[in-house]
Formats: C-alpha cells, structure tokens, sequence
C-alpha cells in the first residue's frame, strides 16, 4: 500500500491504495467518478480514456505512479455543465446509443483537436480509431468530432 | 401480414386507473399489454410506487408537468425516449414539458417488459397511444366541465384547453379534477397525419448525463456497505470445479473473504422447470469478495483451482466435422415442408448446391456484466443491466427459495445487450454470493469473464440447394445444422417460402456444454449472410437478373392464402425498387462494384446495396444504401441510429467476428485477440424509409442479418470470389485479387 497525491479535475485528492492499482479503478471506486469506463483492462478499446496533462492516456493500463503531480482530467472535469464543443456536437449529433463507450471518444477526440484544431477527415478515422463502440456509432461520432473541430477552428 | 392502423376503441377499465396524487397532481396507471386486476388501486405518492398492479405511469402535476415511467429496459435501441414519445403525442403535451424516468420492475402482472426480438415499440404502439390519448380526455372532461360547456367545444394544443371564447386552462389548472372523474370508456386517436411528436427527430433522453459521465450504468451503481466480488469459474465448458487454495487470496490487501458458490445454482438447473433464461454453468464457482473492483481482479487471479473434466472438452475442428455430418446425415426436423423438393431436384434442368459456415459469436457488449444484489432476511434489492427483468427476479426467488413478493428490481441503463442480458446468469451469481456473506454486494466481470462466460451465438452451417427447370427456381431446400439449435418457429416461413412450389426446411443440432443463446436478430443473423449470397449465385446459375429473380419470385406470392407465411410480397418489392433507384443500383461509376440484397426479419423489411471498391488489390466497403419498411417511423433520428447501427454491427462481425475453441477453452479472451470493426474500416451508410401510415415494427436488429450478404455480394463482383465461410477476413489473402478464386 502507498499513498499518492492526485491532481484530478483541478482538484487535490490523497488515495491510499496498492501500488499497482490502475488509475481507473482508483477513479471509479475510490473517488466516485464513474464517468471513465472500464471496457477490456488492457488498453484496447478505449472507453478508460482520460488526460494526462492534456494528453490522452488509457487509465485501465496507469498506474498512480505514473501520473502523481500530473494534472488529470477526466470526463466530468472536461467542462463545466457539459459546454465542450465536443460535448456539444455529442449532443447535437445525438451520437449515442448505449452511450457506455462515448465518454472516451469524447476524451480522445478532445485531446486529439487540442494538437490538431484542423484536423482533415483522415485524421479524424485515424484518431478515433482506438476506440471501440460495439454499437457501432462510428459515423455519428465522425461527424460529431469533424463538426466541433470547424466550432473551435 | 400488413396491418392498418385500426381506430380500435376497447373499454379503458381493463388496463388504466387514475388517482389524486397527496401531492396534488393526477397520477394515471396502466398495464401495456394486459389487463389489470380488478381491484388494482394507483398509488397516491410517489413514494409507494411499487410496480405491483401496473407496469408504468405517468404523473400530471399542477404546475403542468408530465413525468413519464417508461417501463421497457434500455439497452441502446432507444425505447426509452421512443415510447413515451408515443404517451406523449396522444396527451398533447410539448416534448420538451415531459421527463421519462426509467421504470422498475413489476413482480406481479407478467407483461412483455423485455428488450429483445425489436419488438418494445411493436407491442407498446397501441396501449401507449390509448394510454395518452385517455388521459388527455380525463383532462379536456375536467375543464369543460368547469367552464360548462361540452368537451367537444373544447381544443388543445401542447398542454392547453381552449374553449369557443378563447379562454385557456392549463393541463396542470385542472388536473385536481380530472383525477376524480370516470375515466372515458371510448377515445379517438390522432390521424397520423396530425402527429407533432410521432415521426419528429427527438434526442436521446440520457444524452446530458451520458455526455458528461453521470451515473447510469449498473457498473456505476453503488451502495452503502457494498462489497465487490469477482467470480472464478471454469476454464473450459465441460469443467467443473475440483478444490481450490485460497491461502495467498486471502492475504491480499483488500480481500475480505474468498467463497464458494454454485450449489443452490446447480440445484436449480436439477429442477423441472426452469426459466429457458438460466443459461448457467452447473459447477461451483470461486468467489472473491474485496473492497474495490481492482482488489478483487487481484485475488481471483492468486487462486489455484483444479478443475474436473465431467464431459467432452470441444475443439472448434470437432464441432465443424460434427456439424458437417449433420448436414450430410438424415436425422431432420422438418419445420417446413411444401410439394417435393427430392422430385423437383430429380427433374431439374440445373441444381446449386452450396454450404456456408459460420462460427460461434459472443455479444461483447462494452459494459461487462455485472449486477448488484442486497440478500437480506426481509427481502432482496437487485440493481443492475438485464434485458428479462421479470425472468431474473422469478428465478432469484426460485434460486434462494424466497418469495417473489420479497424482491425488488431496479433496471440500469445498459452498457450494450445484443441478446447476452436477456440470460440471467450474473443477476443469479449476484444473489447467491449476497445471500451467502449477508453483504450488498456488486458482482463484476472482468472482459476476459465475460468474453468466456459467454452465451454465444451458436456455430452454425447451412446447405442449401435450388433446383431450376424451364428457367423457373422450381425446388428449394434448406438444411441448417447448429451448436444446441438455432433457428425455430416462424422463419421457415420467410423469404422465398410461398414462393417456390416445392420448398423444405430441415434443421439438426447437438447439445454442447457451451451455453448457447440468442444474439442480436437471432436466428437469422448469419441464415441471411446464407440465403441472400445463395440468391446472387443462383442469379447468375439461372442468368437473370439478381433483382428481377427477387421481383418475379415475390410477384407469385401475392394474394397468396398461407397464413404461415410472415412477410409482405409487396412491401418487400416496394424496398427493393426503392434500394435499386436510391443506390444508383447498375448504374455505378466505373471501379464500382455492387450487392444486393432483400430480406425480411423482426417484422420489417429491408433492403440494402454495398458498394465496394478496391484499394491495394483489396475489396473495400464504402458505402450501403439502405431501405426500411418499418411502418410509421415513430423517431427518425433514432430509427437512423438504429439502421446503421444493425448494418455496420452486421458488417464488422461478417467480416472479423471468429471465436473458437481448443479443449472447451476460449480461444479469444479479450479485444487483443477478437477483432470488432473500428473507425477506419466503416463505410458510408445511407438510409431510407418508406412512408406509409402502417402500424410500426422494430429496427433494433432487422438490417444487421442482410449486410454480411450485401458485402459478400459486392466483394464478389469486385474480385470473382465468392465466400462460404464467415469471417471473411479470417484470410485476407483470400481476397487478393492475384489469389486465385477458390469455389467451395
């Protein structure tokens, strides 16, 4: 067992967990935030997306070593009330079905236009690609992400 | 058979009742589906709804409001937002005054609350629309009575009377009155063509909360004093547990105990009657309770457990030559049977033979499963994602031998269903593990769990042969061999059956230890991928037109008077003409290549073009146009939703879907290791529905079975190669057009 200093959405948050607990589990179970996903434990489809200063990182395959006096961001901490032009474009789109997978498309995609504000429709499918969606959601989620990088562009 | 919409007016008394809410307001209940009982009273605070006597409600407060309960699991098909749309239409009330709450489970009256078989928006179409349009009337009653006038001097429009003077009254003004009055024996319903609400795009009611990552799931769901568990179970169907050390396990940090369970479930598969949902392994299991999710990960994987071989271990390899010697062997079940296909294949000028094979599938849906259960000696709480709510709560009484007036179910959002939550396995899991430590607790599957406590999709192989004289498919017959069984009931009675004198459907299976079950659009899922590439080849055996054959087939079975036959010859040449004009079907741009296919399935008809082209020497799928016959369209964006949904889910798992087994064992246990279609392997999907005023049917899976033939179709013409065996990329050098076209 360690304890770790965790900077998660702007907040200070003390967790007293083993060693090789993965951040998710940590988010999930320990501090409430249930918005980020567990989908397959070993980084493949994406639904554990969060970022580590700004970067998109699959939570189910951290460890808290590896963020500590980091700034996480998770999906709750993306806006305030769900404004995120992608949230929005989400929102407007209605990209979802289940909706399990989408919190981190949304946190892929947002980290993805943070480095590339103009992006062409191949960057896109090639940024996205890491996330599954078993309902097959995947052209919706496209247009979701092309119509908010032309918002913040 | 089509069906108009009937302007049916039966007595209200049979399924709704209204009452003064204590908190002002006009509280209506009401069974979908069936009738309540005599003496069923609607509760008169919100605190004690408790499901028993009616299945939904909805509540009219005084300042106008309009709650809805929706009753019908969500699992992604949009039930949710599409059925009080139709409460919502009749009642007259702006869409965007109402809320939809997720109902809970009704123990009591036994009604159709099931998300499976895209049949919610089917059977609800009629008591949800009466339901509105009754509590509309209580409400237009209550104000004409005030006013004195008659109701018909009365109008409304989004939630306001309006009387011959221009006064107006609220819904909310006079819902105090409403709620004691009789309710009306007979109303009108809207014509279609008066719908506002029916046939308007209306978003997703989740989508705020889904959006910013609020609670909704069953994985969210916590409990004060809940533990985690994590479930040990055989390896290899087939296995059953031996002994087990659970020494280094319990030493872990956060480990609180290691169990074991298994015996009450084991007893239960012994008893006579169980429900066909209980689709359980019969060994003991080892259990892992821990703090945390992670904990308990940990400690399931620090046991050592032997396990026993109580029957035959499978190989996939066993399975195919088993299913192979079905097809070639003589034991049928005979679910269809016209004329005499052996004479019409004895006089026949050409005779196709041809065999597809497919191999077992699992639902991997994104949200593991998991479940949350609270045993206690009073009564037992159940929370979590399950198709068959009723089914679990009835068998949990079953399982601890408790009363099902103990049990209580809330349902969760789903994570994905595609049939693997309509089986009640983890909700049994959940339940015997709480009963045995007396703890709330929340049982939760890793994705290598789940990939392998699956209840898959059963492997399956069919042989169909055609026989054709004179230029005309005279003989027709189908022979289907699967894992425990697959196709049953009405699908022999789909496309081409009525259309061929002389049609057979035969079908045999094995009963394997690997639990087997319904997956999105059961039982035609891949029978379509089969019968629609058979059609393309038979096109070209016959040389005619691949839509044409369709047509003139289709063109016999109108007026027909079989009664058994399920689909509409006219509907269905009414979605293929469409398909063929939409798609610029032989009309394409050169390096162009084009599928088609037509089917029926989960009341609806379908069809649908591929366009693929080649890129690398490679076939690739670009785009499919797609035309539905679902009737009324009652939420486009989410019927869209729906239709490409089913067609990219059809296509992905047609292309890339393989699980096999080696010794009973999984051989792919997460996604390193089972491939599901991704961003850039997407085509364009374009959708078309046909406009008519016929009561609507399902879209949750009827364009999923025909896609896998659509890319086949089109793979075949780009490249000449036909494929008999799905995944088709389980070679992808197959499909290299230097390869050389092998026929099977």
């Amino acid at each position: 067992m360690a304890t770790y200093q965790l900077n998660i959405n702007g907040k200070s948050h003390s967790v007293d967990v083993s060693e090789d607990t993965p951040l998710l589990w940590v988010l999930r179970d320990h501090l409430d935030l249930v918005g980020t996903k567990f989908g397959c434990g070993i980084a493949q489809c994406g639904a554990c997306t969060v970022h580590l200063d700004g970067s998109a990182i699959r939570s189910c395959s951290t460890t808290l070593a590896q963020v500590e006096g980091k700034s996480i961001t998770t999906i709750e901490g993306l806006s305030e009330d769900g404004y995120h032009p992608l949230q929005e474009a989400w929102k407007e789109v209605d990209v979802p079905q289940c909706g399990y997978c989408q919190a981190g498309q949304i946190m892929t995609a947002a980290a993805f236009l943070e480095n590339n504000p103009a992006p062409s429709k191949e960057d896109i499918k090639n940024a996205m690609h890491g996330n599954i969606c078993r309902c097959a959601s995947y052209n919706r989620i496209f247009k979701a992400v092309e119509m908010a990088a032309e918002k913040m562009g | 058979m089509s069906t108009s919409i009937p302007n049916i007016t039966f007595s209200r008394r049979n399924f709704i009742r209204t009452s003064s809410l204590a908190s002002g307001g006009l509280m209506i209940g009401f069974n979908l589906f069936t009738a309540c009982k005599p003496d069923a009273k609607v509760p008169v605070d919100l605190a004690s709804l408790d499901y028993s006597d009616f299945n939904a409600f909805i509540k009219i407060a005084k300042n106008g409001a309009v709650t809805i309960f929706s009753p019908n699991p969500e699992i992604g098909q949009g039930v949710k937002t599409a059925m009080p749309m139709l409460i919502a239409e009749e009642l007259d009330v702006a869409w965007d005054k109402v809320y939809v709450e997720q109902g809970v489970l009704d123990t009591k009256n036994y009604t159709r609350q099931v998300a499976g078989g895209s049949q919610s928006i089917r059977h609800g179409w009629d008591a949800l629309r009466q339901t509105g349009a009754t509590a509309k009337q209580m409400l237009v009653n209550a104000a004409a009575a005030r006013w004195g006038i008659e109701a018909s001097e009365c109008t409304v429009s989004e939630g306001v009377i309006t009387n011959g003077k221009g006064e107006t009254l609220g819904y909310g003004d006079v819902v105090e009155d409403a709620a004691v009055l009789e309710i009306p024996e007979n109303v009108t319903l809207k014509e279609p063509k008066d719908y506002k609400i029916i046939g308007a795009d209306i978003k997703n009611v989740d989508i705020d909360k889904i959006v910013t990552g609020k609670p909704l799931y069953g994985l969210d769901y916590k409990a004060e004093g809940m533990v985690y568990a994590a479930v040990l179970r055989p390896p290899a169907f087939g296995q059953e547990l031996e002994s087990f050390d659970a020494e280094e396990a319990k030493a872990m940090p956060g480990v609180i105990d290691v169990i074991k369970i298994g015996a009450k479930a084991k007893e239960l598969l012994s008893k006579e009657k169980i429900s066909w949902t209980a689709q359980l392994s019969p060994s003991e299991k080892v259990v892992v309770i821990a703090k945390t999710t992670w904990d308990a990960f940990k400690g399931k994987k620090a046991i050592k457990a032997t396990w026993k071989d109580v029957s035959a271990l499978e190989d996939s390899k066993y399975q195919d030559d088993k299913l192979v010697s079905l097809l070639d062997g003589v034991e049928f079940n005979t679910l269809r049977n016209d004329g005499d296909v052996n004479q019409a294949f004895a006089e026949a000028d050409k005779v196709l033979e041809r065999t597809y094979e497919s191999p077992f599938l699992p639902h991997n849906t994104m949200e593991p499963m998991n479940f949350f259960a609270n045993v206690t000696a009073e009564k037992i709480h159940l929370v979590g994602p399950v198709q068959t709510p009723e089914e679990a709560a009835n068998t949990v009484a079953q399982l601890l031998d408790r009363d099902i007036e103990d049990i209580s179910l809330e349902m969760t959002r789903m994570g994905g269903g595609f049939g693997r939550r309509l089986y009640g396995d983890f909700v049994y899991e959940a339940a015997e593990i709480s009963d045995a430590i007396g703890k709330p607790v929340k049982m939760v599957s890793s994705r290598e769990d789940d990939m392998t406590m699956g209840v898959y999709r059963p492997a399956i192989k069919y042989r169909i042969k055609a026989a054709v004289k004179d230029g005309e498919l005279t003989g027709y017959y189908l022979k289907e061999a699967a894992v425990n069984g697959n196709m049953y009931g009405l699908i022999p009675n789909f496309f081409p059956a009525g259309a061929v004198e002389n049609y057979k459907v035969d079908v045999a299976s094995y009963p394997s230890k690997i639990t087997t079950g319904a997956w999105r659009a059961p039982y035609t899922n891949f029978l379509a991928y089969a019968e629609q590439s058979f059609f393309d080849e038979l096109a070209e055996v016959m040389e005619v037109d691949r839509v044409q054959l369709r047509l003139d087939l289709l063109e016999k079975v109108k007026g027909t008077t079989d009664e058994r036959i399920q689909y509409s010859p006219e509907r269905l040449q009414a979605v293929i003409k469409e398909v063929v004009d939409k798609s610029g079907w032989g009309k394409q741009p050169e390096g162009v290549y084009q599928g088609f296919v037509a089917y029926y399935c989960h009341n609806t008809h379908v069809a649908e073009v591929a366009d693929v082209q080649m890129e690398n020497e490679m076939p690739v799928i670009k785009k499919v146009t797609c035309v539905a016959d679902c009737g009324i369209v009652v939420n486009p964006l989410g019927a869209r939703n729906q239709v490409e949904g089913g067609i990219i889910d059809g296509i992905g798992h047609a292309m890339y879907g393989d699980f096999a087994f080696k010794d009973g064992v999984p051989q792919s246990k997460n996604f390193d290791r089972y491939r599901l279609i991704r961003m850039k392997e997407v085509p364009e999907v374009e959708m078309h529905f046909i406009e008519n005023e016929l009561a609507p049917t399902g879209l949750g899976e009827p364009t999923l079975p025909p896609a896998g033939g659509a890319i086949a179709n089109a793979m075949k013409a780009a490249t000449g190669k036909r494929v008999y065996k799905q995944p088709f990329m389980a070679d992808p050098s197959f499909w290299k057009t230097t390869a050389k076209p092998i026929i099977g």
